[in-house]
């Protein structure tokens, strides 16, 4: 009886966890454009290098992460590259207001919920994710500092010349 | 007995005890959510109170600042 009323409880109390590290196939999702209001995910950006970049308005480090991934996308946006940015604002206004005083050109989805980054299982605030032109993570990004900024550089170059 | 087993597993169930994640901070971010109004005057305060204490640290809520530490 115990031994019964325990397995039931394990099988209760276990959970998937997607695990998301380098190597593995980024875990799919769909989510609103801030701009355009359209659904998007990932498999639009097959065949291209994406930087996935998870912020929010509170976030510190995204003071300097939006305007310098801004300039990296736009110089690499003809070979191929994409940063796609996924906000994690509850309030979905301070993610605007953040926008009006760090404009972006690349593409912000909206997230308020939370619900893809539990897929991800970011460790800290911003993570991003560089993801390889077949959907692979290539590699992974906790923190944001400016010096930063030539490493993601030589990866995103290292990874556009792959086929 | 078993009455007693089930009754402390459901209430362990209940818990609301959870964890915040690094992407759930955002309230906790807030100038409201900060213990006191004036941060110059609780950075102040906290200054002379660990150096009289001689030791330092345990000043602030946990699970605030962006979950990379």
């Amino acid at each position: 009886m115990i031994k019964r009323a325990l397995f039931a409880a394990s099988i209760a109390f276990s959970s998937l966890t997607f695990a998301a590290g380098a190597g593995e196939p980024a875990p799919s999702f769909s989510l609103p454009n801030l701009v355009t209001g359209k659904s998007m995910g990932l498999s639009h950006y097959k065949g291209r290098v994406v930087y996935l970049d998870f912020w929010a308005s509170w976030c510190g480090p995204c003071r300097e992460s939006l305007p310098q991934l801004n300039t990296l996308r736009n110089e690499l946006k003809r070979k191929g590259f994409e940063v796609v940015a996924v906000n994690l604002d509850e309030n979905t206004e301070d993610a605007k207001a953040f926008l009006k005083q760090f404009p972006v050109d690349y593409p912000v989805l909206l997230d308020p919920e939370g619900r893809v980054p539990g897929k991800y299982e970011l460790p800290g605030m911003p993570t991003s994710f560089l993801i390889d032109k077949r959907g692979n993570i290539a590699s992974v990004h906790v923190g944001f500092k400016s010096e930063d900024m030539p490493k993601i550089r030589d990866e995103v170059i290292g990874l556009l010349r792959q086929r | 007995m078993m009455k007693l087993i089930a009754v402390v597993m459901a209430i362990a169930t209940l818990s609301a005890c959870t964890t915040v994640k690094p992407w759930e901070r955002g309230y906790l971010a807030k100038d409201t959510m900060q213990g006191a109004p004036i941060a110059q005057k609780s950075a102040l305060d906290r200054h002379v109170y660990f150096a009289k204490e001689g030791s330092s640290g345990g000043g602030q809520a946990a699970g605030g600042g962006c979950g990379c530490n």
